[in-house]
């Protein structure tokens, strides 16, 4: 009785989770921005992965297995959102412009679109003097180490 | 079968975020596609594991985690830093 109730709850963890990530998939190829896609990234990366390998644990019963699938299970749950978080944040780091910065401007009419880049160019050197702080510290530090 | 129709589902997904990795505009969309390929794999070796009734896989998809996300963020530091040839032409000056 217990070995068709785990059967049934194992299959459909699994294939709730495969569903989860082939959906997750169809995100990468459908979203047009790459911030939109981290999204849809993130879908496949922690449900899908939970799902599935919750499901394989419940399938391997009370053994050795099921407890490295666990472990697993929390190592991927606590590395997803911050592998997202370094990947947008390199991103914008690097230029990246979110799309919905890019419509806004293109809505306000090519006359004022260079005051939209203007005033997101701005935003970010607003944001820019909070982040020198942080690195000049590290490159004094670096020069002392040099010296 | 339920396993055998789980693979295959991810297989499908893994082929999807490759077209992604080929065609993706910036560096950080392959690497995000990257990334959810390594996943694709942990989850093809654990449920191929449990298909041939072999659950000692699971070992090599938490070593195969690990090092998916270290090279993640290796190549992020790696884009966020400059390349390692600057700063060592820099020392050098």
């Amino acid at each position: 009785m217990t070995d068709i109730l785990a059967n049934i709850v194992s299959g459909v963890l699994i294939l709730a989770g495969a569903g989860f990530f082939l959906t997750g998939a169809i995100g990468f190829i459908r979203m047009p921005d790459l911030f939109t896609r981290l999204h849809a990234a993130s879908l496949s990366d922690t449900t899908g992965m939970a799902l599935i390998l919750s499901g394989l644990a419940v399938h391997a019963g009370f053994t050795v297995a099921a407890v490295k699938l666990v472990f697993l299970i929390l190592f991927l749950l606590f590395m997803g959102p911050a592998t997202t978080h370094a990947l947008a944040a390199a991103a914008l780091a690097a230029g990246v412009k979110p799309l919905g910065a890019m419509r806004h401007a293109a809505k306000k009419g090519p006359g004022k679109a260079a005051d939209t880049v203007k005033t997101v160019a701005t935003s970010e050197a607003k944001a820019a003097p909070k982040k020198v702080p942080k690195n000049t510290p590290k490159n004094t530090s670096k020069k002392g180490r040099r010296r | 079968m339920i396993l055998f129709a789980a693979l295959l589902a991810v297989l499908v997904a893994v082929v999807l975020m490759t077209f992604r990795t080929v065609a993706g505009p910036t560096t950080f969309d392959r690497l995000l596609a990257a990334n959810s390929i390594g996943n694709g794999a942990i989850l093809i070796v654990a449920l191929y594991g449990f298909l041939t009734e072999r659950p000692d896989f699971i070992d090599l998809t938490l070593t195969y985690a690990l090092l998916n996300y270290v090279g993640v963020f290796a190549v992020l530091k790696f884009f966020r830093a400059g390349s390692e040839d600057e700063e060592q032409a820099e020392e050098a000056r």
